[in-house]
């Protein structure tokens, strides 16, 4: 049997139900990938024996004839969502021993449709930061050169994909999370609306704006995997009650007459010339297809980073009050008293980065600066969220732009300089401030074979758009089938 | 009490509702289950975990506002309230800060001298926290997060209230509202209501408000009171030397019946209140108003109008019966069986709260049956059985639970009011005294009751008093003719 695993969702699937191979082969060849490629780091946690149980379970039900998208599928899990008996840590020392009581109810949704959880993927510490380096389990290496960060924070999910140890994974996304790697391991990710799909089992971090999102090496797979995921959910409070449509079933139309909003200030300075020509001859290509294009404005999208930055470290400040060695998670070894407990557990066991956002939110929500910071970014969000009300009301039906300003950068390169990687964000998150549903696919590769990725923004709670688009695109054009070597 | 200088109260109330499930999660709220046995995911605050508002206990919120004549927000928000102590999971409390459920209304309170309207600044919504427990023999603390997450409303009163014993009968009135309401059991040894005082003098005649100190958690009737009138002779003994009041928080000392302030560690200063992103806005439509205003039962101080202008009591009975709910529909239901008021009320007010009393029950139906004491009263009124009679079927009815009626008819208590039988008695009872009857005829009056208690005795409380009265003067009068003619 060739490695199953580096076909796309949709080949598998038929191929299981063909019976070519069963879920038991396809998982242990996963198995035996992630093994083979452990060297890229992309995994904290590999469920062996549970996704075994959980193929044979499938292969029983495929047996009998029954199908459905991701029954016997293998998937990877971004290590930020709760997985019941399997040990959730968030890539962080204050959880690194953490087994939750509980699925997510992303999870529950995916065991229902009988998908395989074969691993946890690495990612940066509490889902803060943007290469992976923020992990207390090491980076992650980008599979297409190994010297380079993946993107973040869903490194290990973006890697494990692009390298085909996986055909798709879950990741979260709450400033460009899902896009950013996406863009950077050259693979499909979407961030769906805000509100689309359950954030309950999602450990928080910027409350918000943290939305699941799902990877794939084909729009077709992330589509399947968003119609699994998606749906309200009574236990989340900000899961809405919205129809959802059926992504698969619409991705083969026409784009003829979509009016795609090209916003100028996404193209000005800090963008690599590159991914500038890129991004630019991507959006010509879908005009050949038969969509318009036309220059629209964001004015507010440039104060985006000054108010995610606080507004995400407020929620972070707040959402992670939670750890304090109390009840479980990492505790400080022999505190004098109880300020201790507190001062030390969280001081050995968060990382510099997890530290620095914290400092930051309680600072921006302290009494005396509260207004000044957190009321006046609320108000900024506001503007940022009216940008793409009139323009999606005046001018276009989706937004084409970069997904980040460069290709992967160099493992340690912008370690020292915050400020830059948190500038790295800057096209993610707008929509992200906005809740809007953004897209990231592959649509080229610069002089050095790294990939670019082309961000597509949609109006809210029209992913369907955003696939259908990414589909005309991926069929226009051959970027599919480059894959890295690995080696 | 002071002369010169007036006492203003404030005071910060906790209600812990009755809801079943906790106010973010569906743990049961139950008090007095083995250590964290009520808890959950949400609860423990694992990670992933979220909120999620509990309904009725928004409904409770939307009654106790009305209740009070409150304006009912109709978009109100749930804010975080932070700082780390082990009780509290989070690491911050779910409460209410800009936007509260209920503003702006008021209570009418009665004291021995007055009735008063108190102000309600605000009501709102928050999640109690755990309970440490420390044990100083091994230098342990325990946890114990079944109260974790149980939903409180805090009511919080304008600074209208001029002393301790208006403070007492501000919560008094408060516990019994939210009784009547079956919103909460109101129970301070349980903790189910629990309050924070703010207290400041001010020369009498003067606007401006004093400086306040805060008295922290006082959990019983008698400390607010006792903490207050502390507090207020400490402020006065500060004020009239000269020295001034330090605005802080305080403590009360039930063992030594004194306040002293709270370390500063205890005393947190900055909770960085946000709204909560896990909760949107809680948007109340007009129509679930009127939903839950359909729902409301009548307030206490309908009910005690009533009680005097339905039912003809006087308002000292109309008080006592409208401390408890349970009383005042006990008392009603009885009366549909009697349709005797007063009768009613006095058998309750004796006979039943002595019952309680000795019970420490609340629960009037646990003594007797309203149907059973109405029927009681109905006996007496028809002269069936007389009042003394009444009270021994009173003892059996606690005891067996038996209707009096059956107890009546199988002891032959029937009361005995045949002038054959009746006038028997009476001569053989004067034949025995006829001291008395002397006594009598010389011009005391008195002997009249001793012979009728004789009469009573000597038909072992059956006979008919009121005949026996009318028949025993008849009885001496003919004598005392007699006496005259010979």
């Amino acid at each position: 049997m060739t490695e199953p695993a580096l076909l796309t969702l949709t080949q598998l699937r038929a191929g299981l139900d063909r019976k070519d191979f069963s879920s038991v082969e396809l998982t242990s060849s996963c198995l035996k990938l992630i093994e083979k490629h452990a060297d890229l780091n992309a995994f904290i946690e590999i469920c062996e024996e549970q996704a075994l149980a959980q193929a044979k379970h499938a292969d029983s039900l495929l047996a009998k004839g029954e199908t459905s998208p991701l029954l016997g599928i293998p998937l990877a899990i971004k290590d930020a969502i709760v997985t019941a008996g399997i040990r959730t840590t968030c890539a962080s020392k204050m959880l690194q021993n953490f087994i939750p009581p509980y699925d997510a109810t992303v999870i529950q949704k995916l065991k229902q449709e009988g998908a395989v959880i074969v691993a946890k993927n690495n990612l940066d510490e509490f889902a803060m930061g943007s290469s992976s380096e923020n992990s207390a389990f090491g980076p992650v290496k980008n599979p297409w050169d190994k010297k380079r960060v993946p993107g973040g924070s869903s490194s290990g999910s973006a890697a494990a994909v692009a390298a085909g140890l996986v055909p798709g994974a879950l990741g979260t996304d709450t400033g460009g999370s899902v896009r950013q790697p996406a863009s950077f391991c050259g693979i499909v990710g979407i961030k769906p609306t805000y509100g689309r799909v359950s954030r309950y089992g999602v450990v928080a971090y910027a409350s918000s704006l943290d939305q699941v999102g799902v990877f794939g090496r084909r729009t077709a797979d992330c589509a399947t995997l968003l119609q699994t995921i998606a749906g309200h959910d009574f236990k989340d409070s900000t899961s809405i009650q919205q129809p959802l449509p059926d992504f698969s079933a619409n991705l083969e139309t026409d784009i003829k007459g979509l009016k795609i909003g090209v916003p100028k200030e996404y193209f000005e300075e800090g963008l690599d010339p590159q991914v500038c020509d890129a991004v630019k001859a991507a959006i010509d290509k879908l005009v050949s297809l038969g969509a318009q294009a036309c220059e629209v404005s964001l004015p507010h999208s440039q104060y985006a980073v000054a108010v995610y930055y606080i507004i995400a470290s407020a929620e972070a400040s707040s959402n992670l009050s939670r750890y304090d060695g109390v009840r479980y998670g990492y505790r400080a070894s022999n505190p004098s008293d109880l300020q201790d407990l507190y001062c030390r557990s969280r001081s050995e066991a968060f990382g510099i980065e997890v530290q620095r956002r914290i400092l930051m939110g309680t600072f921006v929500l302290s009494s005396g600066y509260f207004e000044a910071y957190y009321l006046r970014a609320q108000k900024v969000r506001t503007l940022i969220a009216e940008d793409f009300k009139r323009v999606f009301e005046n001018d276009c039906d989706l937004i084409a732009c970069p997904t980040a300003p460069t290709t992967a950068y160099l493992l340690g390169e912008k370690v020292q300089n915050p400020l830059q990687m948190y500038l790295g964000d800057v096209y993610t998150l707008p929509a992200s401030l906005a809740g809007l549903p953004g897209l990231s696919l592959p649509c080229g590769f610069d002089s050095q074979r790294l990939p670019i990725g082309l961000q597509l923004i949609g109006r809210p709670w029209d992913e369907a758009t955003l696939f259908k688009v990414a589909q005309a695109y991926e069929n226009a054009t051959a970027w599919k089938t480059h894959a890295p070597n690995l080696g | 009490m002071p002369q010169d200088y007036e006492i203003v109260i404030g005071l910060e109330a906790h209600v812990h509702l009755s809801t079943k499930s906790k106010a973010f999660c569906a743990s049961s709220t139950q008090f007095g289950a083995a250590p964290n046995t009520c808890t959950d995911p949400v609860t423990l605050a694992l990670p992933g975990t979220l909120p999620v508002a509990n309904r009725v206990m928004v409904e409770y919120g939307i009654m106790l506002g009305l209740a009070t004549k409150c304006e009912i927000r109709r978009s109100n928000r749930f804010a975080r309230k932070h700082y780390f102590y082990p009780d509290l999971p989070k690491g911050y409390q779910i409460s209410q800060f800009d936007e509260p459920i209920c503003e702006r209304g008021s209570m009418t309170i009665r004291t021995a001298e007055s009735s008063r309207v108190i102000g309600i600044k605000r009501i709102h919504m928050e999640e109690d926290a755990g309970k440490n427990i420390h044990d100083p023999h091994c230098g342990a603390s325990y946890l114990d997060l079944n109260r974790a997450g149980v939903p409180l409303l805090e009511v919080v009163s304008e600074p209208d209230l001029r002393s301790p014993a208006e403070a007492v009968a501000y919560l008094r009135t408060l516990r019994q509202l939210v009784r009547f309401l079956g919103i909460s059991d109101g129970n301070m040894e349980e903790g189910s209501l629990r309050c924070d005082a703010n207290i400041s003098l001010r020369p009498r005649g003067e606007m401006s408000f004093g400086t306040r100190t805060e008295i922290k958690n006082i959990n019983s009737f008698r400390f607010v009171e006792k903490a207050l009138e502390y507090e207020t002779v400490r402020q006065i003994k500060l004020l009239k030397s000269g020295r001034s009041v330090v605005q802080e928080t305080l403590l009360f000392d039930s063992q030594t019946g004194t306040t002293h302030p709270m370390r500063d560690k205890e005393e947190s200063s900055d909770y960085r209140y946000f709204p909560d992103p896990d909760l949107p806005p809680l948007r109340i439509p007009e129509s679930w108003i009127e939903e839950v205003r359909s729902k409301m039962p009548k307030l206490p101080e309908q009910r005690y109008h009533d009680l005097m202008t339905v039912y003809g009591l006087n308002a000292y009975d109309a008080g006592v019966l409208t401390a408890e709910r349970e009383y005042v529909d006990y008392f009603e239901e009885v009366f549909n069986h009697c349709s005797n008021a007063k009768s009613a009320c006095n058998w309750i007010t004796t006979e039943v709260f002595a019952k309680l009393r000795k019970q420490g029950s609340n629960q009037p139906q646990d003594v007797v049956k309203a149907a059973h004491l109405g029927s009681l009263i109905r006996l007496i009124d028809q002269e069936v059985i007389s009042g003394k009679m009444a009270k021994n079927v009173f003892e059996e009815m606690t005891s067996s639970g038996r209707d009096p009626k059956e107890i009546v008819e199988k002891q032959g208590l029937k009361q005995i009011t045949s002038e054959g039988d009746l006038k028997t008695m009476i001569v053989n009872v004067l034949e025995r005294h006829s001291q008395q009857v002397g006594e009598y005829l010389a011009g005391n009056q008195r002997v009249v009751g001793f012979l009728v208690g004789q009469v009573m005795k000597a038909s072992s409380g059956s006979a008919n008093p009121k005949m026996v009265n009318q028949l025993l003067q008849k009885e001496l009068d003919l004598i005392k003719q007699k006496n005259k003619d010979s």
